[in-house]
């Protein structure tokens, strides 16, 4: 678990916090330079310089096959290899992210592996984009400064008008790891919000009752991470991101009664098993992405009119 | 029946609460998860956690009250969650199946 990526400061988790609402796609640069397995390393080397960059995809039409970085472009000056075709010494088995996946996984990547660019596939395994650190400091730049002050100055309370007129509440919970007494704080407090807009008692508990479920997984399973409750008038919104350890089968841990859960854990009464279950029952739209070593994200919808299909705005 | 008209033999009030809570029926259940899925609005929850997870599990589900079996002590700051919650909690000296059996008898179940 010490090799779990983390942030170093607390701090941090605002940011993956901020990241959490921005996907990959959102952020990577679209406009991608890259060569086909005939080019030499000469062409390479020409491309990154004429276009300033310091990595190219080889490609097979639409489907990466390899990289080559500046490292292996001066490997192949010192070794005299600049006339050899680029499949001889590029890197095969790069490590790509997919487009689809919440910002926060790849700044997990960028602490966890040393590279400094992943190239960004969609969901057809097509190479759609590459993403930087640069990238990230940029999406993360323009998401603070709109956001920030408003953190601060509201202890994490962003007011309606920061986010969307529809919004009546939306807030930002910390969750650490194995912090089984602050359970429920996140949930109490949604539960108290319904209440004062008197939503429907059934509606309330299918709503605080995800929340809790996601936040004793954040508790229990993970190395700690960030809820986000956002309450607008037709929808609850609960976004659960965590920083790893990630779940290899989302399948399995989507199935009643499986748990990875220490006997510890199930001596409080948590790990039956039943909680990703349990929440996607209660929810109107479920959404889980997990990446090993990355984090999980878990997003959970309710609707607070179920007769009316809400509007598809701040989806 | 009235939280406050609960007796049975064993049982003993450590944590009362305010207001007419109704006492519907019961469920017993140490799985904090499966009392989530199943509790229904105004049973009492029977189980032996006696942490603060409990209160905040049997607040969002609607529990009238939360009996602590095998005569398990709730400590101070599951108590003053209660408190906060306004759920009542009592300790009952016999198992989960003696204190749901009695529950049962007092409903007229």
């Amino acid at each position: 678990m010490s090799s779990a990526p983390q942030p170093a400061e607390d701090t941090s988790l605002r940011i993956l916090e901020l990241a959490g609402n921005l996907k990959i796609r959102d952020v990577m640069t679209r406009k991608v330079f890259a060569v086909t397995r005939t080019c030499t390393m000469r062409d390479v080397q020409v491309i990154m310089k004429s276009n300033a960059i310091n990595g190219v995809p080889v490609m097979d039409d639409k489907y990466l096959i390899g990289f080559i970085s500046v490292h292996d472009i001066m490997n192949a000056f010192e070794q005299g290899w600049m006339q050899d075709p680029v499949t001889k010494h590029m890197t095969t088995g790069v490590h790509t992210l997919s487009e689809e996946q919440p910002l926060s996984f790849a700044m997990s990547a960028f602490s966890k592996f040393p590279y400094r660019r992943f190239p960004v596939v969609n969901r057809h395994n097509e190479l759609t984009g590459i993403i930087t650190l640069r990238n990230i400091n940029m999406a993360l730049i323009q998401e603070l400064s709109r956001q920030l002050n408003v953190i601060e100055t509201e202890g994490g309370r962003i007011t309606p008008a920061a986010t969307s007129e529809n919004c009546i509440f939306y807030r930002i919970y910390r969750i650490a790891r194995y912090d089984f007494e602050s359970g429920g704080k996140a949930s109490a407090e949604l539960r108290e919000q319904l209440q004062a807009r008197g939503v429907a008692p059934k509606i309330i508990r299918r709503a605080a009752v995800a929340c809790y479920e996601l936040e004793i997984n954040i508790i229990a399973h993970s190395y700690g991470g960030t809820l986000t409750i956002y309450v607008d008038r037709d929808r609850v919104r609960i976004t659960a991101n965590d920083f790893g350890p990630g779940i290899p089968d989302i399948d399995q841990a989507m199935s009643e009664g499986y748990s990875t859960a220490s006997d510890w854990i199930r001596s409080q009464g948590f790990g039956a098993g039943m909680g990703l279950p349990n929440t996607k029952r209660l929810s109107d739209e479920f959404v889980i992405q997990s990446g090993v070593d990355m984090g999980t994200m878990v997003k959970s919808v309710v609707y607070l009119n179920p007769q009316e299909k809400p509007s598809d705005e701040n989806k | 029946m009235k939280i406050n008209e609960l007796k049975f033999p064993g049982l003993e009030c450590v944590q009362p609460a305010s207001g007419d809570v109704e006492i519907t029926g019961g469920y017993t259940s140490d799985l904090l998860s499966d009392v989530m899925a199943h509790l229904k609005e105004g049973d009492a929850l029977i189980t032996i956690q006696a942490h603060k997870n409990t209160i905040a599990v049997a607040s969002l589900t609607g529990a009238s009250a939360v009996i602590l079996c095998h005569g398990r002590t709730a400590s101070s700051d599951t108590l003053a969650a209660a408190a906060k919650e306004n759920i009542a909690v009592f300790v009952s000296s016999g198992s989960q199946y003696e204190t749901t059996c009695a529950l049962a008898k007092c409903l007229g179940a």
